[in-house]
């Protein structure tokens, strides 16, 4: 075991930062209409989980015996970027046949299933 | 010195990340993506989680965001709405709602665990053997299956990206 390094960032600057890219990319969901920014605001809001995840692995590792769970919530920032990576290639599979079909991505003009 | 990296890369992380949502151009939206997962990145790196950082890296980075320029260039999309355009009404309900679910999780958060100014011990925990360890050992089943996942996954978007002949 190496000494443990001391790092001078409170976890709470860390949830901060988390919370903030979170809501960057609601405001980016919200209001833009291209498909391609909105699906690059969600990647802020899934890397804003990400740094809760460490924020809180982070400080639980401050307590005794958190080394596991410090150790867990690093693998799953792993799957949440595992999961990211299946999401982007489905969600941009969908963009590309939409554009097929309407030759747009602005998902104003895609509102074939509303009455 | 450890703070003033952070405080660099959170900066560039929260400005580049409004640059990536407010500019009209998709491609300049990628990149700057791109920098806001570098300073998150680096962020990982400080805290001692050099797994994550270099996975950061590589597979956000060098594999996700390639996929989205990939998209881009191929549909060829030129210039986007501007952000909130034409939509008073709408622009100013979505930054009512974004604002208030920042401050409402900044809010539990220093409400949850309130002891702000705590020194946190980094390092040694971010390396791979520990990491390795728990994904093969007690995160097996995640494991596999986020491969079977992303095998459906590619299978659904070749299938959804093929050209009806």
């Amino acid at each position: 075991m190496e000494p443990l390094q001391l790092i001078p960032v409170p976890h709470t600057w860390l949830l901060a930062l988390s919370a903030t890219l979170l809501a960057i990319g609601t405001l980016g969901v919200l209001l833009r209409r291209n498909a391609i920014t909105i699906f690059l605001s969600l990647e802020i809001m899934l890397n804003a989980g990400n740094l809760a995840f460490v924020a809180f692995a982070l400080k639980l590792s401050a307590e005794p015996g958190g080394l596991a769970a410090a150790v867990a919530g690093q693998v799953f920032v792993f799957f949440v970027i595992g999961v990211a990576a299946a999401e982007a290639a489905v969600g941009l599979a969908l963009f590309i046949a939409l554009h097929r079909l309407k030759e747009t991505i602005d998902v104003d003009r895609v509102n074939i299933l509303r009455w | 010195m450890v703070t003033y990296v952070f405080l660099v890369a959170a900066g560039l992380a929260v400005v580049f990340s409004l640059v990536a949502i407010v500019h009209r151009s998709p491609i300049v939206n990628v990149l700057s993506l791109v920098l806001v997962f570098f300073a998150l990145a680096a962020i990982f790196a400080i805290a001692g989680m050099d797994f994550l950082a270099a996975i950061q890296l590589i597979v956000y980075s060098g594999a996700i965001l390639v996929l989205f320029l990939f998209v881009i260039m191929l549909l060829n999309i030129g210039w986007a709405e501007r952000l909130g355009s034409g939509r008073p009404l709408q622009a100013f309900l979505g930054l009512v709602a974004a604002t208030g679910l920042g401050a409402a999780v900044i809010l539990a958060a220093t409400r949850v665990v309130p002891d702000l100014g705590t020194v946190l011990p980094g390092a040694e925990k971010g390396t791979v053997f520990p990491i390795g360890r728990a994904l093969l050992g007690s995160h097996l089943f995640a494991f596999e299956f986020i491969s079977v996942l992303l095998v459906a996954a590619i299978v659904g978007a070749v299938y959804l990206a093929r050209r009806d002949d």
